[in-house]
């Protein structure tokens, strides 16, 4: 028990060191782009290609763009989750109910 | 080391991609503990990894959209998501955000009001963070003097009182336990999305406690159902956001990878936690962000980062810890009732 209280103290000093010094090291966000940079696109394959399709979306028509990021979230968020849920169900955990039953 | 940034297309910057999936998986950890979106975590996250501004707002959206479906999934499966009370919330959160939108937007035209609208948000975290540990205590005074209900002491009972208004159309909410007038989630949520519309931010701060304290929700259920409904506002709002083109959408993915597992850790860690202990780490949350909004207010913006930024790693420590130790428990009485059923 008093290695655990231990453990949980330096963890919380760790939480609240560790952003402080990556913020020492971080640099401010930089302005906005407003016409999305395909000329550097230039290598081959089904990322970049993928890359290249959604920058010109985004600049030549951007309802195409707004669907396709709404479905893409959407879709890749289920297979995940479904994803995940096949991975855990292997863990050998109840995962279908809960013990605790309160307010 | 280029092969650890990532170029983004629409933002046109290459980005430290492991920061991302962390982002992504802190935020699924809390969020699917909580049952809340987390967009007040995220922008101090991206803001240190150089992310543009003007597409944070945005990509987090998605991002939550996403995170939310996965927690979902998860908190489903437990049986925490009553859909029918979530889809009379996301009515009355819509219309309420709305409203709320509308009237800030009235207010700017008139003058500066964002000082107003940040000390009304500390005014409203103080509120919540009022409540939940006042709620905390009560109960806890309860259970010393052997006052425990069907399912143990409970401290707020506000949602009683409030259940007692019969004003058709009654529904019965049969995953949440209890009928109520229709009428009453749509109100509470009408009111608690245009707070979030009128400060400009998700509203799973609000609406999770008054799920609970106003609703009359279990914790569990109402970490469930605020997810769904986080879900399919923020499918809603990444839709409007990328007509906007304020979405790097490169960023949603990394960020819902970490996401996926960090949900799994937060929403199982709910089966191992009781509904008070996800309350009292829920206040400290809520107080660890209205400090921060403060030091915003008095341009302290490091150290407000460095607060929000230490709070989520601090709870997402703690939200594992319950996690693992909960599931190597249950592995390890599974492993001797079944050595015990050999035996036999």
């Amino acid at each position: 028990m008093k290695r655990l209280k231990v453990w949980i103290i330096v963890g919380v000093i760790l939480g609240f060191v560790m952003p402080g010094v990556a913020l020492a090291a971080g640099d401010k966000a930089s302005e906005l782009i407003v016409v999305a940079h395909t000329r550097v696109l230039t290598d081959t394959g089904y990322y970049t290609a993928f890359m290249h399709y959604m920058a010109d979306a985004y600049n030549a028509n951007i309802l195409v763009f707004a669907i396709w990021c709404t479905v893409l979230t959407a879709v890749y968020g289920a297979f995940l989750g479904f994803l995940m849920d096949f991975l855990m169900a292997r863990t050998g955990l109840d995962l279908t109910s809960r013990k605790i039953l309160e307010h | 080391m280029d092969w650890l940034f990532m170029y983004m297309p629409i933002a046109g910057i290459k980005i430290f991609w492991p920061g991302l999936v962390l982002i992504g998986f802190s935020v699924g950890t809390i969020g699917g503990f909580f049952g809340m979106g987390g967009a007040w975590m995220v922008t101090p996250g991206l803001n240190i990894l150089g992310f543009p501004m003007a597409f944070a707002i945005g990509t987090d959206m998605a991002h939550i959209a996403g995170k939310s479906m996965i927690s979902t999934m998860r908190h489903a499966k437990f049986g925490n998501v009553d859909y029918r009370l979530g889809f009379s919330m996301l009515v009355g959160t819509r219309i309420g955000i709305e409203c709320g939108a509308q009237m800030i937007m009235y207010l700017e035209r008139l003058g500066n009001v964002g000082s107003v609208v940040r000390w009304t948000y500390v005014i409203f975290l103080a509120l919540i963070a009022w409540m939940v540990f006042y709620d905390y205590f009560k109960a806890r005074r309860k259970a010393k003097t052997g006052q425990v209900g069907e399912y143990g002491a409970t401290g707020i009972t506000w949602y009683v009182a409030l259940h007692k208004v019969k004003i058709p159309p009654m529904i019965h909410f049969k995953v949440a336990g209890f009928t109520c007038s229709l009428w009453l989630p749509l109100g509470v949520s009408f009111v608690t999305g245009a707070l979030a519309g009128f400060l400009g931010i998700g509203g799973g701060l609000l609406r999770m406690p008054a799920l609970v304290y106003l609703i009359g929700c279990p914790t569990h259920i109402a970490v469930g159902t605020d997810l769904f409904e986080v879900m399919l506002s923020g499918l809603y709002g990444a839709f409007t956001y990328s007509l906007k083109g304020r979405i790097e959408i490169v960023a949603v993915f990394v960020m819902l990878t970490g996401a996926a597992i960090g949900a799994q850790i937060g929403t199982v860690a709910t089966k191992y936690a009781k509904g008070y202990g996800i309350r009292v780490a829920f206040g400290i949350a809520v107080v660890c962000c209205m400090f921060s909004v403060i030091l915003k207010e008095f341009k302290f913006d490091a150290i407000a980062a460095v607060v929000i930024l230490g709070t989520i790693g601090a709870i997402c420590l703690y939200i594992i810890k319950i996690m693992f130790q909960g599931a190597a428990q249950e592995l390890r009485e599974k492993k001797k009732a079944e050595a015990s059923l050999f035996k036999a």
